[in-house]
């Protein structure tokens, strides 16, 4: 970590606890000052930038929602054709939302086209600028405002799209997942993206207090616990294959995990709903079987 | 004087000219009529014959989008696209402008759907008027062609820093052979100087590029932008005249008039119309008909004054819309033409008429049709507020 004052400056907006200013100051404390960043639309981009205020210390820019790896690819378009690419790093940093739903075809296309960029997506799995909506990445039964448990519901009744996976599939050479909870790895494999020639991949886990409904103290803790649990498993890719893990020693049941959040909190009530966390657990059972990771 | 002409489609001219402006990023995506634009620069790109970077974007949304960054990183950017397209854009489009981006995009005018049609109208252009971009519309092939570096000059002056699309009527013009002079590599650097952007995305200077504004300085960013749309209805006419003196060529600033000082009976257009147009007036004036063309260049800037004095002699102004709002009966020109009047002496009445929507063919009878209505219109036989010219009687 940086000895010195952040490149994203405090003062800024986000709530105590939040995920999204963590995930940005590791970010900028792992790529340093030459770079440019790009960001959707998103807690992030708003808590930074209220004009006339900024809290980045590197060039930054944001466009719209949906465009952001569209217009990443624009800059580094533009600074190989200005011969000013030399090291500077191009990468964007957006919400699960921009990512996985309403700015995925830029991505995929941006990635297609082999930009020499990192796209860092920061997952705290559900449209929490607006107010805790659903997203493509919210996790099975989890309550948001629109997919909020009730008398004939458990929350959200669909699984978390496997991005990474996606990203791998468009033939990226680096494809890592990572954890706010984790700094040093995070820092770590968001380096070795952007060392990385061409397009690549970073998806951190960053549980949102305010969107899923803990202390702004736990933060750290919650990511842990999935982590622990191998709800998120933390892997990187090179070329198609998985080629690290981080191995868990021992596999905490997920009701520890599902339990400190109000956004599962439907799942233990009196009447209980055994069978869906008996399905969540399968997901966790899963992601270790299948990454290896115990 | 060796004979410069030479024989190539419209959208070779347009390419050729986006070419000799000297873009550092191109990026498109290709959609009817539009297509041979970017594929006479992608040839251009294959045969050496300019230095860019070319990308081939998977949506006409990431083709605008990539532009904002290269834009907001100093590159030259040119696109072009039309109708589906370009309403794609739409929400970019704002973002450009908002981020005073200089983009360059060519439209090459086609309809809307539904129905899916791919002929040539104006709806496209048109239905982005408020969208912050400064919008030119062209007469014929070399008008488009050399619309293109007075376009880029204009858009990254310093006092304008606005997006803006330089608009060719689809098929009519992208398509046609016609002799045209391709611009000159040396000539258009002496017109058109390098793009250097005070503002950019560099980790030397770093700085912040659409941050959040709340009620507090929303309202100014947007006061901006209509500030330098002011700015560019002056450069307009100062940038046609200086590539006048270096090209010899010249299509009127703002707006043009032909036949115009004598004119009771003055019809207002936009695009390759006001060829059909001139022809119409030259053989309505044998007859005697007091009868002129005002054609308008810019619709984005609006060019009120200049509209104004052109029209102090009128008795009638007659406008044709390529495009309509529906709900309204009227197409834009007409609405925006009778609005620019209201608060002044001019007490010229204004009639317009939507036509050549989807492709239909402007044949000369259809404005002699239009004419004869305007004349009964003087002499108080009937008065038409607006009406399509052209519609079929025999489709149910």
């Amino acid at each position: 970590m940086s000895a010195g004052i952040s490149l994203l400056a405090p003062g800024h907006r986000g709530c105590a606890g939040c995920c999204d200013a963590l995930a940005g100051r590791f970010l900028l404390d792992a790529l340093g000052k030459d770079c440019i960043v790009v960001s959707p639309t998103g807690c992030l981009e708003v808590f930074t930038t209220p004009y006339p205020e900024s809290a980045w210390g590197v060039p930054w820019i944001h466009s719209l929602f949906e465009n952001a790896a569209a217009v990443a690819s624009g800059v580094e378009a533009a600074l190989k054709a200005l011969g000013r690419k030399n090291n500077t790093k191009v990468v964007s940093i957006g919400g699960d939302g921009a990512t996985l739903d309403i700015g995925l075809q830029a991505i995929s296309g941006a990635f297609e086209r082999g930009h020499d960029f990192t796209y860092v997506c920061v997952d705290n799995e559900a449209y929490m600028n607006t107010g805790v909506q659903r997203s493509g990445a919210t996790p099975l039964y989890a309550s948001t405002t629109t997919s909020p448990s009730g008398r004939k519901s458990h929350g959200n009744p669909l699984h978390k799209k496997n991005m990474p996976a996606i990203m791998a599939a468009h033939g990226s050479p680096y494809v890592a997942t990572a954890s706010v909870s984790y700094a040093p790895d995070l820092m770590k494999k968001i380096k070795r993206a952007a060392e990385i020639e061409g397009p690549t991949y970073v998806h951190i886990h960053a549980p949102c207090c305010t969107g899923w409904g803990f202390d702004s103290s736990k933060t750290i803790e919650v990511g842990k616990l999935a982590v622990e649990t191998a709800m998120w498993p933390m892997y990187e890719m090179e070329n198609g294959e998985v080629t690290k893990v981080r191995r868990i020693k021992d596999r905490k049941p997920v009701e520890e995990y599902l339990k400190v959040q109000k956004r599962f909190k439907h799942l233990f009530t009196k009447d209980g709903a055994r069978e869906e966390v008996k399905k969540i657990q399968e997901i966790a059972d899963w992601n270790a079987k299948h990454f290896g990771l115990e | 004087m060796k004979n410069r002409m030479t024989v190539v489609e419209g959208s070779y001219a347009v390419a050729h000219a986006a070419k000799v402006c000297r873009p550092n990023v191109i990026s498109a995506y290709p959609i009817t009529p539009q297509t041979h634009i970017v594929e006479d620069l992608s040839q251009f790109v294959a045969d050496g014959e300019i230095d860019c970077e070319y990308m081939n974007v998977e949506s006409e949304f990431s083709a605008i989008s990539a532009l904002i960054g290269a834009s907001a990183t100093g590159a030259r950017t040119f696109s072009s696209t039309t109708s589906q397209g370009l309403a794609l854009m739409h929400e970019a489009l704002f973002n450009a402008s908002g981020m005073r981006l200089p983009i360059v995009m060519t439209v090459v005018n086609r309809a809307l759907s539904a129905p899916i049609n791919i002929w040539n109208d104006q709806q496209d252009s048109i239905s982005q008027r408020d969208t912050g971009w400064i919008q030119l519309y062209a007469e014929d092939v070399q008008e488009s062609a050399d619309m293109t570096p007075q376009i880029f000059k204009l858009a990254e002056d310093k006092d304008v820093l606005l997006p803006a699309m330089s608009c060719m009527d689809g098929f009519i013009l992208s398509h046609v052979y016609e002799p045209v002079i391709l611009l000159e590599q040396d000539l258009t650097d002496e017109f058109l100087p390098g793009f250097e952007p005070e503002y950019i995305l560099d980790p030397g200077n770093p700085m912040s590029f659409g941050a959040f504004a709340d009620p507090t300085t929303y309202t100014e960013f947007r006061y901006r932008q209509e500030e330098a749309m002011g700015v560019a209805l002056k450069k307009i006419e100062e940038i046609a005249s200086e590539f006048n003196d270096i090209y010899g060529r010249y299509y009127g600033g703002l707006v043009d008039g032909y036949m115009l000082d004598d004119a009771e009976i003055v019809i207002m257009a936009m695009g390759s119309v006001i060829g059909t147009i001139k022809d119409t007036i030259d053989m309505l004036r044998k007859e005697n008909i007091s009868i002129g063309l005002l054609k308008v260049r810019s619709f984005r800037p609006f060019p009120a004054d200049a509209i104004k004095a052109a029209l102090k002699n009128a008795k009638l102004v007659v406008t044709l819309d390529k495009n309509i709002s529906i709900g309204k009966n009227e197409g834009a020109l007409c609405t925006e033409v009778k609005a620019c009047l209201h608060n002044t002496k001019l007490r010229v009445p204004v009639i317009g008429f939507m036509l050549g929507h989807g492709g239909r063919d402007i044949p000369i009878g259809t404005i002699v049709n239009i004419v004869d209505k305007a004349k009964a219109a003087m002499r108080n036989d009937s008065f038409i507020e607006s009406e399509f010219a052209d519609l079929r009687e025999d489709m149910e």
